[in-house]
């Protein structure tokens, strides 16, 4: 594999760009919009090369660069994308110009858009680190802006929100490192040899006895469903949406609730096969718990932006229920629901922001016939709350419909009780619709402005996927089925008594008590 | 020449060892360099201008700091010497806590001066002060010999006992500097007595012979021996103020002048875990590790959760660094715990890492204090966001770094003595460890919130006056927790290669 320095600069560039913010004098603000925009357009278009480039049926990462960082600890700087993490560099590359054109800090410009590129910088790191403690530290490193997006240009309670958030994902990385170093440390002792955090090797070798491997993985679980997040640990979600301002909440959800998902499929299943299986059942009863718990939730706020927040509890549910599912489909669905989530709930919020914007509340209540003083806003409302739902034909459809097709197959009571959640996410989205744009509009919003052409150029690339992934999916998944496929192979070759029930071509019985020697 | 004959007249009068200068070498330019401060600046009277006494002590310290990385390149090529018949040892590992100790030395020189010209007090004898503290430092980081070690506790100590109670104008110094000389007196008691009964018990006060002897023998009445490592250990940990010998800490850090107290928990922390890791993990860890290893546990796992919790509770910024300066002493002692290589070079890395964020720390709380030294709450911190916005984020990288957030010092040096924890067997320690960590995590966003989240854009924020020289500690502080958290190698090779081991005198 030839080493490639796209990645690094991709994370690269936008450390630059927030040098550069952080050296101009705060009083040029005129300058750093452009700056920050720029970078991002930059990032963008080293995704988008990516994506072009990126070779169809290759199951391995591609793209890769492997520098040493801290030698005697065996840390190095190693990146790549395979088919899982290719659409979300992509997501977290494309996100970044939208947030940023479909919002304005209201005050301190400079640090708003410096910490919004460390963010950048940070979000692509996470997704193509293949080294355990590389990640961790991008992990941990998005945390820092996103901490000062909310408590300085958050709204109300932001800097409750604000530390919550941050103290909450500290707690999950805390084990999460305990857990990584102890990986390590028991690969060394088993293998010999020089100390790595290498994933493709850690995951290659599968060194650790059962119990041990078990004990990290919960540790690892930890801090993913935190980030997730996982009911119980979920109520940092709905404080650091709220509060946060329309880029933060918009990334948030596009990039940030990524985190956890990304972190099982990638660190979770490959790291630990054995014990994913082993702990299916519990990930998958709290990922339907969070369909339910998060859809009856948002039926009950008040607060529309929250209402939203709780939806995406719901979403990644259905994410979290097709990873476990461990199935080819239900991990397919699993990352377009990613993909897709990040899509449609970042219109969301941005759709949010700007009634926010234009009203100065976000009650329920307070708004009320939309539809005839901002008739265009509405009809993408519709669009973007259909997606959400999950209409066929919209982009949502389809990671919803493989996850519960990975599901039905590979945990079928759990499929049956979250198809519940289709329902409910009608339920209550339809019910907000209806209150906030149907009805008779009076005073302040019958005089509502509509929206106007940048901010339909905003959101404009979006509906286009919206449509697009929707109707012809294909783009997508012939990239990530290979990689999805390999990583379901490597977890039946390597977990006894498991049957991969969708992989072709299957590892004959023979084969696979051959590969595990005596034991059997 | 004449030295040469005095050497040969002493060893003939009464068999004095020959002492091979130029290895002991950073101790005595230390210590020279504070006496003769003390002699120039006396003769000359008022002739001298005033940066004067800050600029020799930082060229003692440079001085010794280049000594030092000659004798490193020595020790690579001769070996482990132990000299002064076996009373100092000349190993990386000492060498190391040396050069950390020339660190603090300059930062906390380039702190006082700015200090002291605001609040009228300048003068000699801080720096002179400041020069034979880090001189008994640096002899307890070489000791080999437990009498040594006593007597660079000592001078260590008395040193800053004085500097704690210079500011003759607040009372809270003077109370300060009282209540460190009361308790480090019963600390250093404790210490004199476990060594008299080690002594007593081994027959050696020389940390080689103890260790051979150990080696050698089994004690069948080991009463002694375990009084005195139990005495010894309560010594050490009131130095580095672990839990349940900290109490003097927070007032002690709160009511000292803010330039001793960054220095107090940086080298005097540094100086008195090298001592520790010398008695209990050189000469002691081979044969008595089941003994002190739980009593070292309990002392890690307490002053990691006091210390963070009751950080928590402050409103004092400078109790709350105290607070948290006990809790990272738990940080060390996790790694004293693992009483292996791997362990010791965890110490020493995060030494130094938490010299450079603590002097940091300090140096900002010491200009935020203003004149007068008073403005300590942490409502004085309110909008210092706004009106000097890098000396807030230079605040909130030093403490984002102490929380153990990456890319900076106090994240790898976390790292490091997790990992020295898990290699010998200790993960639930290191899961504890992870914890206080994030309880900690609070309080440092609590100054966090202070400075930028709290108060309106039109508030009136008493101006804060930066000094050059406050400016240069802070910027070397934060070049080093930058530094050693992204491009870390040359020092954790080095920490790595600072072994310590116990060298044999010569007879």
């Amino acid at each position: 594999m030839t080493s490639s320095a796209l990645l690094p600069l991709m994370i690269l560039v936008p450390f630059v760009g927030a040098g550069i913010v952080a050296l101009l004098p705060a009083r040029r603000t005129e300058l750093f919009r452009p700056i920050a925009l720029l970078t991002s357009i930059v990032v963008l278009g080293m995704a988008v090369f990516m994506l072009v480039n990126f070779k169809v049926g290759d199951p391995g990462y591609q793209f890769e660069s492997n520098t040493t960082w801290i030698k005697d600890l065996g840390i190095s700087l190693h990146f790549g994308v395979d088919g899982i993490s290719l659409f979300l560099v992509v997501l977290a590359a494309g996100i970044f110009p939208i947030a940023l054109l479909g919002s304005n800090p209201d005050h301190d410009p400079k640090p708003y858009y410096g910490w919004l590129l460390v963010l950048l910088a940070g979000s692509i790191g996470v997704f193509c680190a293949l080294d355990l403690v590389v990640f961790f530290v991008f992990f941990e490193i998005v945390l820092v802006p996103m901490y000062f997006l909310i408590g300085l240009w958050g709204h109300g309670r932001r800097v409750y929100a604000a530390t919550k958030f941050f103290l909450y994902t500290m707690f999950g990385s805390a084990l999460m490192l305990v857990g990584l170093i102890a990986l390590a440390v028991l690969h060394q002792k088993a293998v010999g040899g020089p100390l790595t955090f290498d994933l493709v090797t850690l995951a290659r070798e599968q060194a650790l006895s059962t119990t041990a491997s078990r004990w990290i993985f919960v540790a690892f679980a930890v801090a993913f469903a935190v980030k997730v997040p996982l009911f119980p640990l979920h109520t940092w979600l709905p404080d650091a949406h709220t509060e946060a301002p329309t880029a933060g909440s918009v990334l948030l959800a596009a990039v940030m609730l990524k985190l956890g998902t990304y972190g099982f499929v990638r660190f979770g299943l490959d790291l630990f096969p054995e014990a994913s299986v082993w702990a299916a059942p519990v990930m998958l009863t709290l990922g339907v718990v969070g369909i339910v718990y998060g859809a009856i939730c948002a039926t009950m706020q008040k607060d529309l932006k929250r209402l939203v927040a709780y939806s995406s509890v719901a979403h990644l549910g259905f994410i979290v229920l097709g990873i476990f599912s461990i199935t080819t489909q239900g991990i397919e669905g699993g990352i377009l629901q990613m993909v897709n989530h990040g899509i449609t709930t970042g219109a969301l919020f941005l759709l949010v922001g700007m009634v926010y914007e234009r009203r100065h509340t976000r009650e329920i209540s307070a708004l009320s016939g939309l539809q005839s003083s901002a008739p265009v806003m509405a009809g993408v409302f519709t669009l973007v709350m259909l997606s959400s739902i999950g209409l066929p034909g919209l982009n949502g459809f389809v990671g919803e419909f493989l996850a519960l097709l990975g599901a039905f197959k590979g945990a079928r009571w759990w499929g049956v009780v979250a198809v519940t959640g289709v329902i409910l996410a009608a339920l209550y989205l339809l019910w907000a619709y209806q209150r906030v744009f149907h009805g008779k509009a009076e005073g302040e919003n019958a005089k509502m402005r509509d929206l106007t052409w940048s901010e339909g150029a905003v959101l404009a690339p979006l509906l286009f996927l919206i449509v697009f992934l929707g109707i012809y999916p294909k783009v997508m998944l012939d990239r990530i089925e290979p990689s999805v496929k390999a990583l379901v192979v490597h977890i039946d070759r390597n977990v006894e008594g498991f049957d991969a029930k969708d992989v072709t071509p299957k590892i004959a019985p023979a084969a696979k008590g051959a590969e595990h020697g005596g034991e059997g | 020449m004449t030295a040469a004959v005095l050497q040969n007249v002493l060893a003939s009068v009464g068999g004095l060892p020959s002492i091979e200068f130029s290895s002991v070498a950073p101790s005595i330019i230390l210590a020279l360099g504070g006496v003769l401060l003390l002699t120039v600046v006396s003769v000359t009277k008022d002739k001298l201008p005033v940066w004067f006494p800050a600029v020799w002590t930082i060229s003692a310290a440079v001085a010794a700091l280049c000594t030092v990385f000659r004798l490193w390149i020595r020790v690579g090529k001769w070996g482990n010497l132990s000299l002064i018949s076996g009373a100092v040892g000349l190993d990386r590992f000492s060498l190391f806590v040396i050069g950390t100790l020339c660190v603090s030395v300059v930062m906390g020189a380039l702190l006082l001066e700015g200090y002291l010209r605001r609040e009228d007090l300048e003068g000699p004898e801080w720096y002179v002060l400041l020069l034979l503290a880090a001189a008994g430092g640096t002899t307890m980081a070489a000791a080999n010999d437990l009498i040594v070690l006593f007597i660079g506790l000592e001078i260590l100590s008395i040193a800053v006992y004085i500097l704690s109670a210079m500011h003759r104008r607040r009372m809270s110094s003077l109370e300060s500097g009282l209540k460190y000389f009361i308790h480090g007196a019963f600390a250093s008691a404790f210490l004199l007595y476990g060594i008299a009964m080690v002594y007593g018990a081994t027959g050696s006060t020389n940390l080689a012979r103890i260790s051979t002897f150990l080696a050698d023998n089994v004690i069948t009445q080991n009463g002694l021996m375990l009084g005195g490592i139990a005495l010894m250990l309560v010594g050490f940990a009131f130095k580095v103020a672990a839990v349940p010998f900290h109490q003097w800490a927070p007032d002690v850090y709160q009511g000292a002048p803010t330039p001793v107290s960054a220095f107090m928990a940086a080298a005097v922390k540094t100086a008195a875990f090298a001592g520790m890791i010398r008695v209990f993990v050189l000469a002691l860890g081979p044969t008595y590790r089941d003994e002190w290893r739980p009593m070292v546990l309990a002392l890690a796992v307490l002053s990691l959760l006091v210390g963070s919790v009751m950080a928590l509770v402050q409103t004092n910024v400078k109790r709350m660094l105290a607070y948290s300066s006990i809790g990272h002493a738990g940080f060390i002692l996790v790694a004293v715990h693992s009483s292996t290589a791997m362990g010791t070079s965890a110490a020493l890395f995060y030494l130094l890492s938490y010299t450079f964020m603590v002097m940091g720390s300090f140096g900002v709380v010491a200009v935020v204090g203003r004149k007068g030294d008073g403005h300590h709450q942490l409502s004085d911190y309110r909008g210092l966001g706004r009106i000097r916005p890098g000396l807030a984020l230079a605040f909130t990288i030093f403490l984002l770094a102490q929380a153990g957030v990456p890319l900076t010092a106090g994240f790898l040096s976390k790292f490091y003595v997790i990992r020295s924890a898990i290699d010998s067997g200790d993960t639930a320690l290191g899961v504890v460890a992870m914890l206080a960590a994030v309880i900690a995590a609070f309080l440092y966003l609590r100054v966090i919130v202070a400075m930028y989240f709290e108060g309106e854009p039109g508030d009136e924020v008493a101006p804060v006056k930066v000094p050059a020289a406050v400016s240069v500690a802070i910027g070397i502080a934060l070049a080093g927790t930058l530094l050693l958290g992204i491009v870390p190698d040359p020092v954790t090779h080095a920490a790595n290669e600072a072994t310590a081991e116990l060298v044999a005198p010569r007879r």
